[in-house]
């Protein structure tokens, strides 16, 4: 098993507007980007599990020219409200990093 | 009116005005005649406090810096200058402070120029009246909304699309300053002002918002955009930096929901099925974006107060007590309740969040590792109340609480908790959240973002 923090260029968070997320999770290697694709790990109901959000809440997009995915989910307080831990969103990524890659 | 151009250059200097940028890359941008210079002033991501309470998120000093050498660029090579959403959140406020810092520098430097001041903060009587004819819709599952929500805000403002950029462009204004806005307006605005189609200046306007965001190595610089009829290119004006195909397309990812489906006002941006390409090893070319007309709307944000916060700042070293944190979290909850009550405070009138760093402080309940045992772990207590004093005098019977409970297999009998401040409780004042997630719909582009024009310098 491969993890994704070893072979991806970025796993990242940030707001998508005050009351949404989005995950991005970035290769800079075409092959790298099509070994992950073709394991079809990486998914809308990976996220939601990874996260505990119902998947039909994940905007889940494939996006090949950036060698990329991204998925967009509700946060858990919006953003600065009371209670947020994370304003910008930008330290949400943690999950993504240990996504196992079949070898 | 200028007539109609094949191409227009366009600039940005920097993500956000009052990031800075290098003065080489302004002076090459003007060197290459560009049609407008501009930058982007806002973003709801550093949260509600700058919607709510009317302070800007940059530093006027900063603000000053970049806005006067846009400025003096600008006036020199009669070209325009515009900036969105003007010192962080667009309100009334934040408007005038960068209106201010433009008269100023005009008169340091005596420069003249018509000026437009793009308004966008909204009346709470005009979107209640919208709320009741059914033009405001949620957004995603944002919760419903009624009169007293709205007629309670602290400030709402909403998002202009590139409209009245382009009647101030029509009215002669030379440097336009906006309230909230879409990030791509201005630059949308100029490029259609000068006839060239909604699909090109739309992907022009969302490259320019973040400037070179779009570029690596990533860096706070200026980037110089060129739209045709049927195509974008890009091209970073420091020459350490460089646009690639994937760079471009990483751009597209940045702060969307999607990153092919842009909604904007009056339309949604395709770009499904565009080319990227390297034109030089620092130009990329952009082909194949698609704007798609829908009914116009406008996005609405706006900022509640939601009471005054105090915080202290804790942490400890104890093995023994980080083991059973969460226990010890309970009681100290519940004990410093009692003493609340004590004063007189109804449970109802304050509320008391206590973050553990170290453990799941930055991601609460995402938190895959919450089980590690920390060597030490920083405790935030935060109390929110009505009012300051009631904030200040819970926060204080909370922050005694930690510091003295006891626990099972307690040893270290002086303290439970390091403070590293002396007054450990700081005063936050008041705090604010975000409160729309909705647009409401509107036929006229123009009817919410009244324009105010003053010629600046001319001889008084």
């Amino acid at each position: 098993m491969t993890r994704l923090k070893d072979i991806a260029k970025a796993c990242k968070s940030k707001n998508a507007g005050p009351f949404h997320i989005t995950l991005d999770i970035m290769f800079d290697q075409p092959a790298l980007f099509e070994r992950v694709r073709a394991s079809g790990v990486v998914s809308a109901e990976l996220i939601a599990r990874l996260y505990g959000v119902p998947v039909g809440e994940v905007l889940f997009t494939e996006y090949p020219p950036a060698l990329a995915w991204k998925a967009t989910i509700p946060r858990r307080i919006a953003s600065g409200a009371v209670g947020d831990t994370d304003v910008y969103g930008a330290q949400q990524h943690a999950p993504l990093l240990d996504i196992e890659i079949p070898d | 009116m200028t007539g109609p151009k094949k191409t227009v250059t366009m600039m940005s200097a920097s993500g956000i005005l009052g990031y800075g940028f290098p003065e080489a890359s302004l002076e090459a941008a003007l060197a290459r005649k560009p049609d407008m210079i501009g930058v982007d002033g806002g973003s709801s991501d550093p949260g509600p406090h700058y919607l709510g309470s009317g302070k800007t998120l940059n530093s006027r000093l900063a603000m000053k810096r970049d806005l006067s050498l846009l400025l003096r660029g600008a006036i020199r090579n009669g070209i325009p200058m515009m900036v969105g959403t003007c010192g962080g959140a667009g309100g009334k406020p934040h408007l005038e402070a960068c209106a201010d810092i433009i008269r100023e520098v005009a008169r340091e430097h005596g420069l003249s120029f018509r000026m437009a001041l793009i308004h966008a903060e909204q009346d709470a009587a005009f979107i209640v009246e919208q709320l009741e004819a059914g033009k405001v819709r949620p957004l995603n599952n944002a919760p419903q909304i009624g009169a007293e929500d709205i007629r309670g805000a602290e400030r709402i403002v909403g998002m202009m699309g590139p409209e009245p950029y382009r009647a101030a462009l029509a009215a002669g204004a030379q440097v336009i300053l906006g309230g909230r806005g879409t990030d791509p307006a201005p630059w949308v605005a100029l490029a259609m002002h000068h006839g060239l189609p909604p699909a090109p200046a739309w992907y022009a306007g969302k490259m320019l918002e973040c400037a070179c965001n779009a570029a690596i190595p990533k860096k706070h610089d200026c980037l110089l955009v060129t739209v045709g009829e049927d195509f974008v290119e890009a091209e970073p004006l420091n020459p350490e930096l460089r646009c690639t195909p994937l760079s471009v397309a990483v751009q597209a990812l940045h702060e969307n929901a999607s990153p092919v489906i842009r909604h904007e006002p009056g339309g949604i941006v395709d770009s499904t099925d565009c080319r990227i390409e390297a034109v030089t090893e620092r130009i990329v070319r952009i082909t194949g974006m698609r704007w798609k007309p829908m009914p116009y709307s406008i996005k609405l944000e706006g900022a509640r107060m939601v009471g005054y916060s105090a915080i202290a700042i804790a942490a400890t070293r104890d093995p023994g007590l980080i083991g059973q944190i969460d226990s010890f979290l309970d009681f100290v909850r519940g004990s410093t309740a009692t003493k609340v009550t004590a004063l007189g405070i109804s449970p109802a009138d304050y509320q008391l969040v206590i973050r553990a760093y170290g453990r799941d402080g930055v991601m609460g309940a995402w938190e895959p590792h919450a089980e590690l045992a920390p060597v030490e772990l920083a405790l935030i207590a935060e109390v929110v109340a009505k009012n300051q004093e009631t904030a200040n005098a819970a926060l204080s019977l909370a922050r005694v609480t930690l510091l003295h409970s006891d626990f099972p297999g307690r040893m270290c009998r002086e303290g439970n908790m390091a403070f590293p401040f002396s007054p450990s409780d700081i005063e936050r004042g008041a705090i604010y959240e975000f409160m729309l997630q909705h647009v409401v719909e509107i036929e006229d582009p123009l009817r919410m973002f009244p324009i105010s024009y003053e010629d600046v310098g001319a001889s008084a």
